[in-house]
């Protein structure tokens, strides 16, 4: 299972990279394995400030709906509009090209809760 | 603990994602559903319905026991004909949706896993006072559907039987590579080319046939197939899965399965319900749906139209062929006609879609 370094993950199967106070957000390769073929994206919420474990927009697979849940608060600045156009770019570079949101992050410390690579792997018994 | 069938080790060498369904740990999965979908649809592709459950009755009245359990006319059956049918409740509530193969003497009633050990409660439970032996060979048989445009180029180079003849549903006793199989022109993928075959359990030889069946087809790019796109394909062509579209509190007629309903043939369970559905019209009938726009109308979402609730979707995904969202659903019969538009509740969201005719895909 890829779990890289240097990105912080939550228990809902997102991983999310700071650079400065933007973090790019995306979904684990681990979630992608379990969705299986990505559809859609339904993001509505680009300009909305959210916070820390507010939904931000789902993800529809072939056989299921699942909610994207903010891992920082902050205001989402960007949706990814290659993966809008095609979701199968999440399937194939989950942590790469398949990122889905950057969010202006307003709590630094937010961050400080969420898992370190090592955790997340512990957490999928990788 | 969950059943494995004889494909098991198979499944997971080809990196399938295993998952507990019916109470058989089958593959959901192997390189992805869309792929496994088009790989039906462009060429040929492998299923283990292993699962499925295999019933026989023999015995003098075998065929009067059939026609009361079931709402197809098997009279009309011939030796080597297959026929779709339905059981149902005396309510006429469906208990499942089942083939019926006929031997002349006897029969083989071949009915979904998850119901397997309901079905023969029921069945036994209607047997008083008929001459009947009904027995539970589900244990005894492998099932591989082959499927898709080239199923008979890559079969025929392993059995002497003449593929290209047979009818759909027709099946015939004969060869696969040297084992005795039951070999089936039949399948639930919408595909006017596909087998299932059924072969004996034993995990040696049933790993066998499988692996002379993908080097037959190694030409054609077989591929395994898994239940996530065995779902895909069936509602693509309009085929009711029970569970979802079909259940004991559906009957047969608003389900569309009219044309596996013969009151005509005499008594059988479930009639007066069909009758009365057939005099007075049904209050609501499932359609198929076509969605506007991308997002999914999933099994339970309700359906809307003029303002008020008239339905829910009982099946729906995204067509791999047609590239947009499709569904089944129940609507009040005034909704059903094609062409009327209508709306499902997705999340906090109405969507727009459209009744249509069904098959989404394929043949008429």
């Amino acid at each position: 299972m890829n779990i890289p370094e240097g990105l912080k993950y939550t228990k809902d199967h997102e991983w999310v990279k700071v650079e400065g106070n933007i973090g790019t957000v995306g979904v684990t390769d681990y979630a992608q394995g379990e969705l299986g073929d990505i559809i859609y994206l339904d993001v509505t919420t680009v300009g909305n400030d959210v916070a820390m474990g507010d939904a931000f927009g789902t993800i529809e697979a072939v056989k299921t709906v699942s909610d994207m849940y903010a891992p920082v608060s902050g205001k989402i600045a960007e949706f990814n509009s290659a993966v809008n156009d095609n979701p199968a770019i999440v399937n194939q570079d989950p942590y790469g090209a398949g990122w889905m949101v950057k969010i202006e992050i307003s709590n630094m410390g937010d961050l400080d809760s969420l898992l370190s690579p090592e955790e997340y792997k512990n957490l999928i018994g990788g | 603990m969950a059943k494995q069938t004889a494909f098991y080790d198979l499944h997971k060498a080809y990196n399938a994602k295993i998952v507990d369904f019916a109470g058989f740990e089958m593959p959901v999965q192997y390189d992805g559903i869309i792929a496994e979908h088009m790989a039906v649809r462009n060429s040929v592709g492998v299923f283990d319905v292993s699962h499925m459950g295999e019933f026989f009755v023999k015995g003098k009245d075998a065929l009067a026991f059939i026609q009361k359990c079931t709402t197809n006319d098997a009279s009309k059956l011939t030796p080597g004909k297959v026929q779709y049918s339905a059981m149902c409740y005396e309510d006429g509530g469906v208990v499942d949706d089942l083939l019926v193969y006929c031997y002349g003497e006897y029969f083989m009633l071949v009915v979904n896993a998850s119901n397997i050990e309901k079905d023969f409660n029921w069945l036994q439970s209607n047997i008083n006072g008929f001459d009947v032996e009904l027995t539970n060979r589900s244990d005894d048989f492998s099932l591989l559907a082959v499927q898709g445009k080239n199923a008979i180029k890559t079969l025929q180079k392993l059995t002497d039987t003449e593929l290209e003849p047979m009818k759909y549903y027709t099946f015939t006793e004969g060869k696969i590579a040297g084992v005795d199989t039951i070999i089936s022109r039949t399948g639930y993928t919408g595909e006017g080319i596909g087998f299932e075959l059924y072969i004996p359990s034993d995990k040696a030889t049933s790993e066998k046939i499988w692996k002379e069946i993908f080097k037959a087809g190694e030409e054609f790019n077989i591929k395994p197939i898994g239940l996530g796109a065995r779902d895909t394909l069936r509602l693509e062509a309009g085929y009711c899965l029970y569970g979802n579209d079909i259940d004991k509190t559906t009957n047969t007629i608003e389900a569309g399965l009219g044309w596996i309903t013969k009151p005509k043939k005499g008594e059988f369970n479930g009639k007066a319900k069909v009758d009365s559905e057939l005099a007075n019209g049904s209050a609501r009938k499932l359609a198929g749906f076509i969605v506007e726009g991308r997002l999914a109308a999933r099994h339970g979402y309700e359906i809307y139209a003029d303002g008020n609730r008239i339905g829910h979707v009982t099946s729906g995904s995204i067509s791999p062929c047609l590239n947009k969202n499709i569904g089944l659903g129940y609507v009040e019969t005034k909704y059903s006609t094609p062409g009327t538009k209508i709306k499902i509740k997705v999340r906090n969201d109405f969507i727009e879609a459209e009744v249509v005719k069904i098959p989404f895909v394929g043949k008429e």
